[in-house]
């Protein structure tokens, strides 16, 4: 049965890749699980679908990979997420885009290891389309795709600050930590594919 | 309510990356012991994990710890075919390492060096980093597992030749894009949820 990953990357059924995706059918079944229960959500008191497809349409705009902003852009849409998104989201792509992974370390020997860049700050005009909400969770988000290494209790704070529950932060974690994964399973099996033996 | 960030205890901060066994300090409320039902159980899938902050931080959204779980259980621990266990673990420490997650790294270094009893290599791996040269055949591996975790991906045809050159066929490929594109999803909730610390001296 074909699923996210292989339409995004492009599997057939009866494939060499759908065989070999079968030898990991767990793995296979629960990462569409995974997806499934991330934006086909039980409860949307804590992270709103809208809100987890929003972030999503960012994570992919960030890796810069159309095959994923065309999929979350157009689940966005058929949502029925506010029109205005859409172009927020890919104002907030142009400014937020970058390399990764950098970040710092604690204190000690690994500091020669450092590596500077930017935090992410919303601008106003897309925080004002977004929320403040939602506007902090891509700040957020930024961090977690470009330097997650930079994590730290005031990043947690501002999310609290925003409105969300804990519970809220822990499933947008793990949004765009999900995403992270899909998105490199499915870069890498469209590479394999594209490079047979 | 619980919605606030915790203050973590005093404790030692690993500096550098280590096969040591390390602790985890939550930045948010875990559920308590208490408050998990069969829900939140199933969400656990290992009952032992309920002892875990980090898994009753996750509990609070079980179908996507659950599925999370299993996704990695299959990933890594399923005998059938493919990469050995050694070289998934390898993937796994690699992207740690390139990510900087010292907590995953820790994990996943030991199992790399337990199943493939190269501890030389995988301590070098970790004090070196990713640039760090093991043999043609982990090279490629962790060559591959730096594509895929650099953002934009930088993963091409020539990591993908450079796997088959060294001996992995297409299953063996494909574990090692699973393996490295999981620790992606791993990393990134270690490194944001809490911290490691080393454990308390006896």
């Amino acid at each position: 049965m074909s699923d996210v990953i292989d339409t995004l990357a492009g599997i057939a059924p009866g494939s060499p890749l759908d065989a070999i995706r079968n030898g990991r059918l767990q793995a296979r079944t629960h990462a569409q699980a995974s997806y499934d229960s991330l934006f086909k959500p039980r409860s949307e008191a804590d992270a709103t679908r809208h809100e987890r497809l929003a972030i999503a349409c960012f994570v992919a705009g960030l890796h810069g990979r159309p095959e994923m902003e065309a999929f979350y852009g157009t689940a966005l849409a058929e949502a029925g997420a506010p029109a205005a998104w859409k172009g927020a989201i890919a104002a907030a792509v142009v400014v937020a885009k970058g390399q990764g992974p950098y970040g710092h370390y604690p204190k000690g020997p690994l500091n020669a290891e450092d590596k500077a860049g930017p935090i992410y700050k919303i601008a106003p005009a897309e925080r004002g389309v977004l929320g403040p909400k939602l506007a902090a969770a891509f700040e957020h988000t930024h961090m977690l795709v470009f330097h997650p290494r930079d994590s730290a209790p005031p990043y947690l704070q501002a999310l609290v600050d925003a409105g969300w529950s804990t519970t809220g932060i822990v499933v947008i974690s793990q949004l765009v930590a999900f995403l992270s994964y899909q998105i490199r399973v499915v870069a890498g099996l469209r590479v394999l594919k594209a490079r047979p033996a | 309510m619980t919605d606030k960030v915790l203050s973590t205890p005093p404790h030692v901060e690993p500096v550098v990356f280590t096969r040591d066994m390390l602790d985890w300090l939550p930045w948010l409320e875990p559920m308590a012991e208490a408050e998990l039902t069969d829900r939140h159980m199933a969400g656990l899938v290992d009952a032992a994990r309920a002892k875990s902050a980090y898994f009753r931080l996750l509990a609070r959204d079980p179908e996507v710890l659950e599925h999370r779980t299993k996704t990695d259980k299959d990933i890594f621990y399923n005998p059938e075919a493919g990469l050995p266990r050694a070289e998934r673990e390898l993937a796994a420490a690699a992207t740690s390492r390139f990510n900087g997650c010292i907590y995953c790294a820790s994990v996943h270094a030991r199992f790399a060096a337990t199943y493939s009893k190269r501890v030389e290599d995988v301590d070098r791996l970790l004090d070196k980093g990713v640039g760090v040269d093991l043999d043609a055949r982990w090279n490629a591996i962790v060559a591959a597992s730096v594509a895929l975790t650099s953002t934009p991906i930088t993963f091409g045809p020539e990591h993908v030749d450079g796997l088959r050159k060294v001996g992995l066929d297409e299953a063996s490929i494909v574990d090692v894009i699973n393996a490295a594109s999981f620790f992606n999803w791993a990393n990134r909730l270690m490194l944001s949820l809490g911290e490691p610390a080393a454990p308390a001296k006896a």
